[in-house]
């Protein structure tokens, strides 16, 4: 999987996708249970979309003002006992996760699922290092029993049916095979349990970082981020500089829209506002770091443009709502945030050389927009993207003269229309120019006998 | 009221009929109008590859040719929005949203402009109408196809299940990725088929010739037609 796991193989990875039936088949079976249920439970509030513009204005006044509410977060979560540190790039924030082990000679890490630890390869990391480290978040385990990447944002194993699952299972944990989804649970939460107990350190991610008050939020529906965040001695939290918001009441707005978008839940289960460390009380971890990390988000900031993308909160609603990512799954992608806004994270993050094909892998069609929960223009962000690309030389050289042929004849009605009459004289003598990339499933339409404007001068006009 | 008619160019070159019935809606309701012959092409093919210097010599021809019209209308959303929405983005002039504000697509101009829901035409078979991606989700447009698709006479309207997912055609996006493009087709089609329709009309020809050049290679035997080719049926 790791070598085809990258955005340049996207065009690969998609076709051996379309032709693996079950796959599509479970996917698609994820994906239409937790859109019908998502139209569910929108509809019951009858001021979603001026939830999802309060929502986008949060978003912006905070990426707009980041650095001053950064500030205040900072000072805040340090005044309250946690040690924030910032990490500039994925090497750097590896390297401080493994300075913190070492200084207490960790062997366990217990994880809860968290996509920026995904994006710097942490877990692979930490292994390599000699320190044990276990997901907890059930898909996540079951991609990491499998060897796997998730294939979605909030639901990483969605790709996979309850059968792969009990296979996987009693393959890799010895135990009998069952597709009981409860049974399935029972064995995952019987073998995580233990590891919760001995773990030296817990590690997660961070769904938002309240300037105001210098909090840590969490939302979660296993209970597997509480346990993590609470039962080691040393909490480690790992977030993007995009974290922040800059109020407590702004939660308000996103609970509300933060699960209903990510997994057509009204309420997540849990939710973990983390404040400090131990001190006097009985259930914190004995120190807490958050480590704030950049890893081409800056980038971002610089560009009018593409700063709107680090409003997401991750939901992966753009994700479901996609008719592309339907069709090819998160894993042709090849990159940590699949889909569209995926798309637009991995050109900005991974820099266009890596990421070329994917800003043109998208019908345009606005769906992602039309879902967001905050409201970014996705589409319209791509085909910025595909400009840039253009701008940059990353097409090809027969593309680029194809258009510039095309400009030649559209610029003038006088060549447009004479090479619209050479098109005519070779349909008549039998040469039909034909694109095959088109015409192997669709037949192309002929060109007329007339044209319109011709019908128009003889016919019409008066 | 000086009304111009823009016909994209693929419909001038394919489908000229859907022009021809523009025409005759909108002479129905005594409308003058005149098509400029220097017209050609809105730019966006060139727009959504991401050759937007290219796009933006067209734009500023475009804008030349219909600046001093009350109204352009064409039978297409996609060019429409291509003028409404991204002509701004690509042009800085300060009064190019003057001139892109007048641009309606057909159905749009004759249910918001000329307040008309009804074209009286007459239309005898079942009709499944498909929303193209640039009408619902760029310009909004969703009821006033289907009202004046509901007025015509005799017609069965019927409604396509996952109503508001790209057909797969996206310009250059169904020959970049064309199997891609093509499995959505399919869903497309199989969930028109689901509808018993004997036709797929829309407000778009590029969706209809995506939807249509499928169906064709796959001997499925629902026709395609252009809304303005039921509503000219008068």
């Amino acid at each position: 999987m790791k070598e085809t796991y990258t955005p340049l193989r996207f065009k690969e990875n998609a076709l051996r996708f379309i032709q693996d039936e079950k796959r599509r088949a479970n996917l698609n079976r994820a994906i239409h249970h937790t859109l019908s249920k998502r139209i569910e439970v929108v509809s019951e509030l009858p001021d979603w979309e001026i939830l999802r513009q309060r929502a986008h204005d949060i978003r912006k006044e905070a990426i707009e003002n980041i650095w001053h509410y950064i500030e205040i977060f900072e000072k805040k979560a340090t005044e309250n006992g946690i040690k924030v540190i910032y990490a500039s790039d994925a090497i750097e924030a590896r390297n401080q996760v493994l300075e913190i082990a070492k200084r207490i000679n960790a062997k366990l890490c217990v994880k809860s699922k968290s996509m920026v630890s995904e994006e710097i390869g942490l877990r692979e990391f930490l292994e390599e290092n000699g320190i044990e480290t276990v997901e907890t978040d059930l898909g996540e385990f079951i991609v990491q029993l499998a060897g796997e990447k998730p294939s979605h944002i909030t639901a990483p194993a969605m790709h996979k049916s309850r059968d792969e699952i009990g296979k996987l299972f009693a393959e890799k944990l010895g135990v009998e095979f069952t597709s009981i989804p409860e049974e399935l649970t029972r064995i995952a939460r019987g073998f995580l349990r233990d590891k919760f107990l001995n773990a030296d350190i817990g590690i997660s991610g961070a769904n938002f970082l309240v300037a105001e008050t210098g909090s840590i939020v969490i939302v979660e529906n296993e209970g597997n981020a509480g346990l993590s965040t609470t039962l080691p001695k040393i909490h480690i939290a790992i977030a993007g500089i995009e974290k922040v918001i800059p109020r407590l009441s702004d939660l308000t707005v996103f609970f509300k829209v933060l699960g209903r978008s990510a997994t057509a839940q009204r309420f997540t289960s849990y939710v973990s506002l983390i404040n400090s460390p131990r001190g006097q009380k009985p259930d914190s971890p004995e120190e807490i770091y958050l480590i704030l990390l950049d890893n081409g988000r800056t980038h971002l900031l610089k560009s009018e443009k593409l700063k709107e993308a680090l409003y997401c909160i991750k939901c992966g609603a753009c994700m479901l709502a996609c008719p592309v990512y339907q069709t090819v799954g998160g894993h042709s992608y090849g990159w940590v945030y699949p889909g569209p806004i995926g798309s637009i994270l991995a050109s900005a993050q991974l820099g266009l050389e890596k990421a070329t094909p994917l800003p043109f892998a998208s019908s345009l069609c606005g769906k992602c927009h039309e879902i967001c929960p905050v409201k970014i223009e996705i589409h319209h962000i791509l085909v910025w993207l595909r400009h840039q690309a253009v701008e940059h030389k990353r097409t090809s050289r027969t593309e680029k003269l194809i258009f510039k042929l095309w400009l030649f004849a559209m610029k003038d009605a006088k060549i447009y229309k004479a090479g619209a009459k050479l098109l005519r004289f070779l349909k008549k003598i039998g040469i039909k120019p034909s694109l095959k990339a088109w015409s192997r499933t669709r037949e192309f339409p002929q060109i007329a006998e007339k044209s319109f404007r011709e019908i128009w001068e003889k016919e019409l006009k008066n | 009221m000086k009304v111009a008619l823009f016909i994209p160019c693929y419909i001038d070159q394919f489908f000229p009929d859907v022009g021809g019935a523009t025409v005759k809606i909108l002479k129905k309701f005594d409308l003058k109008i005149d098509y400029p012959l220097e017209q050609t092409c809105c730019g966006q093919p060139a727009f959504n590859s991401g050759y937007w210097s290219e796009a933006k010599v067209l734009a500023e021809k475009f804008l030349k040719i219909f600046r001093n019209y009350d109204y352009i209308v064409s039978p297409s959303a996609s060019c429409t929005s291509m003028v409404r929405v991204f002509y701004p983005e690509i042009l800085k002039d300060e009064n190019t949203k003057e001139i892109t504000a007048k641009f309606f697509e057909l159905t749009e101009f004759l249910t918001k402009i000329l307040r008309v829901e009804s074209t009286e035409a007459e239309f005898n078979h079942s009709v499944a109408y498909h929303d193209s991606c640039h009408a619902l989700r760029e310009l909004g447009i969703k009821d006033s196809p289907r009202v004046l698709l509901r007025n015509v006479k005799k017609i069965k309207l019927l409604e396509i299940e996952d109503g508001d997912r790209c057909c797969g055609f996206g310009g250059t996006f169904a020959v970049k990725f064309p199997e891609i493009s093509t499995e959505m087709a399919k869903s497309k089609v199989d969930n028109i088929i689901k509808t018993g329709a004997e036709f797929v009309t829309s407000t778009d020809s590029s969706c209809l010739m995506h939807i249509g050049g499928y169906m064709s290679k796959n001997g499925v035997k629902v026709k395609t037609i252009h809304i303005a080719q039921i509503l000219a049926n008068f």
